[in-house]
């Protein structure tokens, strides 16, 4: 058994499209050596939502088994994503087809805009997005770390903007967290930081910024035990979400004594 | 026969084939895929028996995999 965290501290619970989530910690299903140490680690991680991709099914291969027979959708709350999409009328039709599949009308939209970086294509982000929520999408679109860029896709009708802490895959934890604390609090729509993240104290530390949640993927397949950094991404965002409920103390640049200056024996 | 492009490949089917009999011939569980023909997804399974494919058609055939 873990160690446990009182989350009644967290007296608002995650709300994305009127929908009311019970953890603040997403997850990829990418990377796993195994389907059954993924299953143990997204159990390990305490999350609902949890991410897939939409891909061909292999007809070259007897039994292409897609991730359907190994997570239950009863359990999860599916999030089809449009990974791998480079303009807005593929990400649109990958996301018609997930949602297709019969799960939920939400989508985890990503367009990207360039092969090293896999940073967003902004305009064609801004255009799917449009055009998604007008279908009556939930869209939680995958973006970069510009205000500007947030504002838009607020307008455009996103129900959650997805600032990165860092490129998807790079673990560099959050490279810019002005920018993050600067989104969040212009924003009105949940703002929940995708990707980036490499280790506990970089999803507590994203979490302390005051956002609404994290989805990671790589940060917990690529570690060499995914179920016990799982474990370690759940406190650690839930450690994160205290932490700013509770308000830190100033910063100062002089030390102030902890214990009484006074009653010390020869006075 | 009539040629399809099924997932990118050309693939044979004989005529008057439909979208449940490709899938049945492909060992597919129909639950388990969305289908998409001629661009168009085919929203309700319960159609796949009456829907003739044609010769030059387009067939994707999705499901989901891991991914971030």
């Amino acid at each position: 058994m873990g160690i446990a965290i009182d989350t009644s501290l967290d007296i608002s619970p995650l709300v994305i499209g009127g929908r009311e989530f019970r953890s603040r910690l997403m997850v990829g299903t990418g990377k796993y050596a195994s389907n059954s140490e993924m299953i143990r680690a997204i159990e390990a991680s305490g999350a609902e939502v949890v991410t897939v991709a939409v891909r061909r099914v292999d007809l070259s291969r007897a039994n292409d088994e897609g991730i359907l027979h190994h997570l239950d959708p009863e359990q999860f709350f599916l999030l089809a994503n449009t990974a791998g999409c480079y303009n807005a009328e593929d990400a649109i039709r990958y996301a018609r087809l997930g949602r297709a599949a019969g799960f939920n009308e939400w989508v985890k939209l990503e367009v990207i805009g360039d092969t090293e970086t896999l940073l967003p294509d902004t305009a064609g982000l801004l255009e799917a997005t449009r055009v998604l929520a007008s279908e009556g999408f939930k869209v939680l679109a995958y973006t970069n770390d510009d205000l500007i860029t947030a504002l838009r896709l607020e307008d455009a009708g996103a129900a959650a903007v997805m600032p990165l802490a860092s490129p998807i895959g790079s673990g560099l934890g959050m490279l810019n967290p002005y920018a993050i604390r600067t989104i969040k609090s212009r924003l009105g729509v949940p703002v929940i930081v995708d990707a980036g993240v490499g280790t506990a104290s970089d999803a507590c530390i994203v979490m302390e910024q005051g956002v609404d949640g994290i989805l990671m993927n790589t940060g917990i397949a690529a570690a060499s035990d995914p179920v016990r950094m799982a474990t370690a991404m759940r406190q650690a965002v839930e450690a994160g979400r205290l932490a700013y409920l509770a308000g830190r103390m100033p910063r100062r640049e002089t030390a102030v004594p902890s214990s009484p200056l006074t009653g010390m024996i020869g006075e | 026969m009539i040629t399809l492009m099924v997932n990118g490949a050309p693939r044979e089917l004989a005529p008057r084939s439909t979208v449940a009999g490709l899938l049945r011939s492909l060992g597919i569980d129909p639950r388990l895929v969305v289908v998409e023909h001629n661009r168009a997804i085919l929203r309700d399974r319960e159609t796949y028996s009456m829907h003739a494919l044609r010769d030059g058609d387009s067939i994707e055939i999705v499901h989901f995999v891991g991914g971030g």
